[in-house]
């Protein structure tokens, strides 16, 4: 199952902020369930394209060798998402340590507000995960490979270097 | 800054936080079984303590983990020995360890993170940085 809620990075600022694409199309195969007759992206889809923009932004950080745990949020929801239309996910980083991160995002349909959250991940290391895990970096992998290639062609010129707020 | 002051603040953090009613927190709320803290959120407080009060805070300072590292001199038969608690008190110097001592159970140790501990605890580290006058 492909699980990957972004199609396209538009900006990534390095430790500061991200903004990527969603497209919604009616031949995705939700839209026959949710609901018949009438549309609707399922809200926690949402939130998963928020939280995957937010945690590359985080990933990007330590160059993808951690792996970023979706681990706390905080949301809400203001409208609803149909076919046709382009979300737009902005995430901003608020906090960085060793543990792990905290960023604030939104959801937007042009100027129009679909969604916010605030978002808190964990950084978790070889020693937190399970001995039979076969690959001990098993987040930024896989079907993400293309989009992470892809966030960094997008990479703003203009702010290559971290703001000092986030080091650790 | 008075204890009172610093507790509105730390008590916003936590309502926000935890999401918990405003009222549901007092100085004596202990951040897991009164407040429901899991793991993630004591993360989470420190990061919103560090913005709202200007201050670098490593987590050991405020809530360390695995203090005692399965020692056995620290821990015997699931209670904290004399020596333990010693440790303790240097490890966790905020902390009011007065009904502890009366029943020291390894697994009471979650019950000192209390909205006092981090009160006092933020008391200390804002005199240390005040300039002084």
């Amino acid at each position: 199952m492909r699980w990957t809620w972004i199609d396209r990075f538009v900006r990534l600022e390095p430790g500061r902020r991200a903004t990527a694409v969603k497209n919604l199309s009616w031949a995705e195969d939700y839209f026959a369930d949710h609901f018949p007759g009438y549309p609707v992206m399922p809200a926690p889809l949402i939130l998963e394209g928020l939280a995957q923009t937010g945690g590359i932004l985080v990933g990007h950080v330590h160059q993808y060798r951690k792996n970023v745990i979706l681990a706390k949020m905080t949301a809400r929801f203001h409208a609803e998402a149909h076919p046709g239309q382009q979300i737009t996910y902005t995430v901003e980083l608020l906090d960085l340590n060793e543990a792990g991160a905290r960023v604030r995002g939104t959801a937007t349909v042009h100027d129009k507000l679909l969604a916010e959250a605030d978002i808190m991940f964990a950084h978790v290391g070889p020693e937190q995960l399970p001995a039979e895990l076969a690959d001990p970096q098993f987040v930024f992998s896989g079907e993400l490979a293309h989009l992470l290639r892809q966030a960094e062609s997008v990479i703003s010129a203009s702010s290559s270097s971290p703001p000092s707020a986030v080091t650790s | 800054m008075t204890y009172d002051e610093i507790f509105a603040k730390v008590r916003s953090i936590l309502v926000e936080a935890l999401n918990v009613e405003e009222q549901e927190v007092s100085p004596h709320s202990r951040l897991k079984a009164d407040l429901n803290a899991e793991s993630i959120d004591f993360l989470d407080i420190v990061f919103r303590l560090e913005k709202q009060f200007g201050l670098r805070i490593p987590r050991e300072d405020l809530f360390p983990e695995s203090i005692f590292q399965g020692d056995p001199r620290f821990v015997s038969n699931g209670q904290v020995t004399a020596e333990g608690l010693a440790e303790l008190q240097r490890r966790m110097p905020y902390a009011d360890l007065s009904s502890f001592r009366e029943n020291p159970r390894l697994d009471r140790i979650e019950d000192l993170f209390t909205v006092d501990l981090i009160v006092r605890y933020l008391q200390s580290r804002l005199a240390a940085t005040a300039p002084q006058s």
